[in-house]
């Protein structure tokens, strides 16, 4: 019963500090993005504009208010959805944020699917032939691939899947997909780019959190009293490495974000880090400021979920 | 004042021939990476800018080895100048990353109490903005020029290493001759500096050469897309990019520039896994 209590608060604490962190990383945006004062209203208006309607539009934007005031309104602004207007698109960004971000859930959805299953296999077959052929093949393999740029990825799967076999179109625009065939053909690249890197980095880590289990005494002592290698992994190991592996799944599905941006500007991927991208070229601010903060919140909720699935996994918190 | 370098490169070449193979194949294009760095622009066939061929996306032949770009330019000429601007760059930013990151984390561990407190939660922040979103957002903000991109890896990979530097000193820290400098009533800058720094060397090598792979792939690309480095001059990232047209052609001036870096990070990886394998294996023994 205590040890319920005490995992309730790990728990609740480890939420608190998650929500903490992130008023921190926004005040970091905030900060950076408005370092440079007053530019919005120039820029919305052009050179051309008088002093005057720069000043009233300024006043109507709020810029001519005290930072921490803008800050305080702008954050208030995430919470109930209001993210402000575009300058470029002249239209709320709530409204692109909307248009776009599905598309990026989809394709994050769609890479997990395919990557966790094969990274999963690839990892605990490493561990279970630790020191092997199969193992240190693997631990090059992937240890290659993790500092291979998404770039050289994706040019050679285009090179080869679009250009010398030409399966699949080289762009992806997801604009109207009709049927399964057509599905696959617009995701294959893609997510087949994202998987590369994500595959690498998740198998590594499994591997990592099997043999940590393996090495425990009481795998020793079921190979002690005969069990066969395969039981011993499966029976014995995978369940108590399972809270390790979805921590190592978690962290490793992090490096999306990364990739995506990579990813969705050279397939032409209308999601939303491309359309972050393209804001920032145009250094449309309200767009960067919303999608750095969706980003780094899914980021953080990705690692919040990696630490609760070890604290709730942790046998010593669960039973005794 | 000759046996110096010559016992050095004696010892340099026992550790370089006791690796593994993958060791070795890393150790061969890191020095490969770093004499282009070096030599690249003096040993260049053509120059830079100059439009050498009417052949535009040309393939790779006798006169230009590694074929032609967009432009009809030397694409061999172009890499070993953009090499140097990459390795260069990234260079700068890990060294600044490591530099920094040990001294506070030598600071947070030494002076421990709330110091270690504050600053460890402050990097704990920190870390949690993907370094690609703050490298976007630094760019959106202030436009990109080279001091903003080195300051913004520097800026994106401090934590990290704040973090294994600070784990090694709080360790080192507890080790009975730094206990013994304390109760002799040496000072926190001489504990620091003379007891502990000197112990997480070789970890924190370690841990810059990831830092140098991170800040690559980094900024390489910010270059592909665009916010990176900026023409005129060009790093690796950049020839990917203004090369991208080339990709349905199968020119091979959008792969080349692409491979160079894979070779570059690739083997920094695999010679740092070779060297702390050799490490541990040494401890173990």
């Amino acid at each position: 019963m205590a040890d319920k209590a005490l995992a309730a608060r790990l728990v609740l604490n480890r939420i608190g500090v998650g929500a903490l962190t992130l008023l921190v990383v926004s005040a970091v945006i905030f900060t950076i993005t408005n370092l440079l004062p007053g530019d919005a209203a120039q820029e919305a208006l052009g050179q051309s504009a008088t002093p005057e309607t720069v000043a009233a539009l300024r006043a109507q934007l709020g810029l001519d208010k005290p930072g921490p005031i803008r800050y305080a309104s702008w954050l208030g602004g995430l919470v109930t959805g209001n993210l402000g207007q575009s300058f470029t698109a002249s239209m709320p960004v709530t409204e692109l944020v909307a248009t776009r971000l599905p598309k990026s859930l989809l394709l994050a959805a769609v890479t997990a699917a395919v990557s966790v299953p094969i990274a999963l296999a690839i990892g605990i077959l490493a561990a279970m032939g630790r020191g092997g052929a199969l193992d240190r093949a693997l631990s090059l393999a992937t240890l290659s691939m993790v500092a291979v740029p998404e770039f050289l990825v994706a040019t050679i799967a285009v090179l080869l899947f679009a250009v010398k076999l030409r399966w699949f179109p080289a762009l992806s625009n997801a604009v109207d997909i009709q049927d399964a065939g057509q599905f696959f053909r617009t995701y294959a690249m893609p997510v087949l780019t994202l998987c590369f890197v994500v595959i690498a980095q998740m198998a590594r880590m499994t591997r990592a959190a099997v043999i940590d289990q393996l090495s425990a005494s009481y795998v020793e002592m079921a190979v002690l009293k005969g069990a066969r290698p395969a039981r011993v992994a499966l029976r014995h190991a995978l369940p108590n490495a399972i809270g390790p592996i979805a921590n190592a799944v978690a962290l490793s599905l992090s490096y999306l974000l990364g990739g995506v941006v990579i990813v969705e500007t050279i397939f032409n991927y209308p999601g939303l880090a491309s359309l972050m991208v393209d804001a920032v070229t145009n250094r449309d601010m309200p767009v960067v400021q919303a999608c750095a903060m969706i980003f780094c919140f899914a980021y953080l909720l990705l690692v919040l979920v990696a630490d609760l699935v070890a604290i709730l996994s942790n046998p010593r918190l669960r039973h005794r | 004042m000759s046996a110096m370098p010559l016992a050095l490169a004696r010892s340099g070449w026992r550790t370089a021939s006791s690796l593994p193979m993958a060791g070795r194949v890393g150790l061969f294009f890191v020095v490969l990476w770093l004499a282009v760095a070096m030599l690249g622009p003096s040993i260049a066939p053509h120059d830079v800018g100059a439009v050498v061929s009417p052949d535009v996306f040309g393939p790779l032949s006798a006169a230009f080895p590694l074929g032609t770009d967009y432009l009809g330019r030397d694409m061999l000429s172009r890499i070993l100048h953009a090499a140097r601007f990459t390795i260069g760059l990234a260079l700068v930013a890990a060294l600044a990353a490591s530099i920094t990151g040990t001294t506070l984390a030598l600071l947070a561990a030494t002076a421990g109490g709330w110091i270690d407190e504050v600053m460890s939660r402050l990097m704990d922040a920190f870390i949690s903005i993907p370094s690609k979103m703050l490298a976007l957002v630094m760019v959106a903000a202030f436009g990109s020029s080279v001091p903003l991109l080195i300051l913004t890896a520097a800026l994106s990979y401090t934590p990290g290493a704040y973090r294994i530097a600070r784990s090694l000193a709080v360790n080192v820290k507890t080790l009975e001759y730094v206990l013994a400098a304390r109760a002799r009533g040496e000072g926190l800058a001489y504990i620091a500096g003379v007891e502990i720094l000197p112990n997480m060397v070789n970890p924190m090598l370690a841990d810059f050469g990831l830092r140098f792979v991170f800040v690559v792939l980094l900024l390489s690309g910010m270059s592909f897309l665009g916010l990176g480095v900026q023409p005129p001059d060009a790093d690796l990232g950049s020839l990917v990019r203004e090369n991208i047209g080339g990709l349905f052609e199968g020119a091979p001036a959008v792969v080349t520039p692409a491979i160079a870096i894979a070779t570059l990070t690739v083997s920094v990886n695999l010679l740092i896994d070779a060297l702390s394998g050799r490490a541990t294996r040494a401890a173990e023994n």
